[in-house]
Order: C-alpha cells, then sequence, then structure tokens
C-alpha cells in the first residue's frame, strides 16, 4: 500500500503537444466551430423559409 | 520537449506512457480528403439534376440544404469506406498515401468522423426537406458502407455491380427531396448510373489489377482475367446505349437529350470495342485510360444537357406564360 506522501511525490501525466499538434488542434476547433455556426444558420433560415410549416414534416 | 521526445528517452515509464493514445496531428484537408471529395463532386452533380428535373417548385434554400445532406452523406460514407479499408489501402499503390494508412488520422477517429456525418446529414435531411429522402440517403450510406465494402468488396467480383447501387441512388434521393415521392424518371436515371458504374469501375480495375491482388480483393481483372473484363465492359456500354435514351424513348427529355445519349453512348461503345481490340499488348492501358476518362465525361454531359434541356423547358413556359 502506497503512503499519502508517495502519491503527492508521483508527477501528474501531462501530455504536452508538439507545435504542428497545437497547429492542427487549433485548425481543427475552428472548422468544427465554423459548421456548427452554419449549421445554426441553415436552421434558422429554414425556420424563416418554411414558416409555420416547419413543423409539418409528412413523408 | 514534448511526451513524444520523452517516451523515447525513458524506457519503463516510456512504455506506460506510449498506451496513451498520442495527439492527433490531422489538418482539416486530412478530414476532407477522407470524405472523397471527387466522388461527393459527382454525387451531388447527379443529385441536383434528380431535384432540378423533379416536377413542382423548390425552394432554393430548401434544395441547397438537400445538396449540403447528399454531399454530407455520401462524405460520410467515403469516410467509413477509408476506416474499413485501411488495412488494403496500405497496401495498394492508389490508396497508400490516404490519411489512415500514412498515419494522419487514427481509425477510431476516421469511425467517429464518419458516423457522426451520416447522422447529421440523414438528421438534417429529415428535418428541413424529407423523411422519404433522409431513409434513401440512409439506405444508400448503410448499402455502400455494409453492403459494398464490408461484405461484397471483399467477397466477389461482382461488387462493384451490385454496389454501384448505391452510386445510382443520388438522383432518387434528389427527386424524393423535391416532390417527397418518387416515380419513373428518377428511376431511369439510377438505371443509367448503374449500368454506366462497371464500365467506368473496370476500366479503372484494369490498369491496377496488380494493385487488388496483391490486396486480395476480387476485382474482375484479377479473378476472370483481363479478357473476360473487357468483354464484360463492352456489354455494359452497350447496354448504356438504350438505357441512355430510355428517358427521350419515354417522353421524359427532349429530341437535344435523346440525340445526345445515342451519340455518347456509341462513342462509349466505340472506346469499349477498342479496349477490346487492345488485348493485352501495349495499347491496351491506353484504351483502359481513355475509357475511364471518357465515362467521366458520358455521365457528366448526360446529365448536363438533361440539366440544360430542363431549364430551357422552365424558361420557354415562363416566357409563354408571361
Amino acid at each position: 500500500m502506497r503512503a499519502y506522501g508517495d502519491a503527492m511525490d508521483d508527477k501528474p501525466e501531462r501530455i504536452v503537444l508538439t507545435e504542428e499538434q497545437q497547429r492542427s488542434r487549433r485548425a481543427r476547433s475552428i472548422a468544427i466551430a465554423l459548421v456548427l455556426a452554419a449549421l445554426v444558420i441553415l436552421f434558422y433560415i429554414v425556420t424563416l423559409v418554411k414558416g409555420p410549416a416547419v413543423l409539418v414534416r409528412p413523408l | 520537449m514534448s511526451l513524444v521526445n520523452d517516451t523515447v528517452e525513458f524506457g519503463g515509464e516510456a512504455r506506460a506512457r506510449s498506451a496513451h493514445p498520442q495527439p492527433s496531428i490531422a489538418s482539416v484537408g486530412d478530414y476532407v480528403e477522407l470524405m472523397k471529395p471527387r466522388v461527393m463532386s459527382l454525387v451531388v452533380f447527379t443529385a441536383l439534376v434528380g431535384l432540378m428535373i423533379a416536377p413542382g417548385h423548390v425552394h432554393p434554400v430548401i434544395g441547397f440544404t438537400a445538396l449540403l445532406c447528399i454531399a454530407v452523406g455520401a462524405g460520410s460514407a467515403g469516410v467509413l469506406n477509408m476506416w474499413y479499408d485501411a488495412d488494403i489501402d496500405a497496401v495498394m499503390s492508389r490508396t497508400a498515401g490516404r490519411p489512415i494508412p500514412r498515419g494522419r488520422i487514427a481509425p477510431g477517429e476516421a469511425a467517429g468522423f464518419g458516423f457522426t456525418l451520416a447522422a447529421f446529414a440523414t438528421v438534417t435531411m429529415g428535418l428541413l426537406v424529407s423523411w422519404l429522402a433522409a431513409a434513401l440517403l440512409a439506405f444508400t450510406i448503410f448499402f455502400y458502407v455494409a453492403v459494398y465494402t464490408i461484405w461484397l468488396k471483399r467477397a466477389t467480383p461482382q461488387n462493384i455491380v451490385i454496389g454501384g447501387a448505391a452510386g445510382a441512388l443520388p438522383p432518387v434521393i434528389g427527386w424524393a427531396a423535391a416532390t417527397g415521392g418518387l416515380a419513373l424518371e428518377p428511376c431511369l436515371l439510377f438505371l443509367i448510373v448503374f449500368l454506366w458504374t462497371p464500365p467506368h469501375f473496370w476500366a479503372l480495375s484494369l490498369l491496377r489489377a496488380d494493385d487488388y491482388a496483391r490486396a486480395g480483393v476480387p476485382m474482375l481483372p484479377v479473378v476472370a482475367g483481363p479478357r473476360a473484363t473487357r468483354r464484360q465492359i463492352l456489354i455494359y456500354s452497350a447496354l448504356l446505349i438504350p438505357a441512355g435514351a430510355l428517358p427521350w424513348l419515354l417522353g421524359y427529355a427532349g429530341v437535344l437529350y435523346g440525340a445526345t445519349a445515342l451519340v455518347l453512348g456509341a462513342l462509349m461503345v466505340g472506346f469499349a470495342w477498342h479496349l477490346r481490340a487492345a488485348g493485352e499488348g501495349a495499347r491496351a492501358e491506353p484504351a483502359a485510360r481513355r475509357l475511364f476518362a471518357f465515362s467521366i465525361l458520358y455521365l457528366f454531359v448526360l446529365f448536363a444537357v438533361l440539366l440544360v434541356e430542363h431549364g430551357l423547358g422552365g424558361l420557354v413556359s415562363r416566357v409563354a406564360a408571361v
């Protein structure tokens, strides 16, 4: 059984990203944000276009 | 110093840490490449034709939404295809540079991306356009991934014949998105793309037969040989002539379309005949390349004429109404 002090001495495992990893993660995050924003705008515009009929979804 | 370097330097600890998944270096472009944008563009084009020739008026925003969903749905099928086929992609020269074999994207990440896109495309199509179109889109994705990629591709040389149904469905989805129903006319477009797929794909597989043999994929040139493949290409190309002309013969398209379909069909048979006559010699490869290139032109021009004819017809009727 490990003592409390031993546990305190353990360094938490951390992943340090390389510059390339940071760059690609940022680019992916921006792309996801843009896609989600576009989806919100699309749903908003379609709601305006369809009006109350947006709730009518026949096969 | 990064963890990547640390893991190299510290033995036991490094092994323990290497159990963690490495942070991704995939770019947005890698994810776009997973969606097979060139295949997507042809899918969107054929779907656009199905949407435009349908009777009635579709609001441009709804039409755009339908095409977007079809594009994303096709993209999801491409992603899931690359995820499942990563092992054979890695040993084929044509596909070894794809993001998963290159190690840019982990298989699990690709699977998650593909399933998410498929779910978003289908649900958005259902909520904003039509549930019939959504059901057809979901079926198309399922057919391409489960029936073609997972089952048929590694099981039978008829893989791309049956699997071609997935690529032939987009005009039907476009029609369903516009009308909320189905009719004979989009089924004729389905038939054209369905019969077009074998000569198009087999021309390519003749050029890549060694690749397919190395990967253990039973494409027709690998299983039955180039001679039988060239004969099959000629048969399917000949069937394309009447199939291509059907929309005109049944009165759904005009004379311009009919003449184009017959001329393009005759040229397609000509290229297929030339390929068959080329045999195994040095002329075989250029002949297969020419047929492959022409097959893309065939489908594009045929559907473009249908679109133009419909657009002109709509213009004429609007002018007449004024």
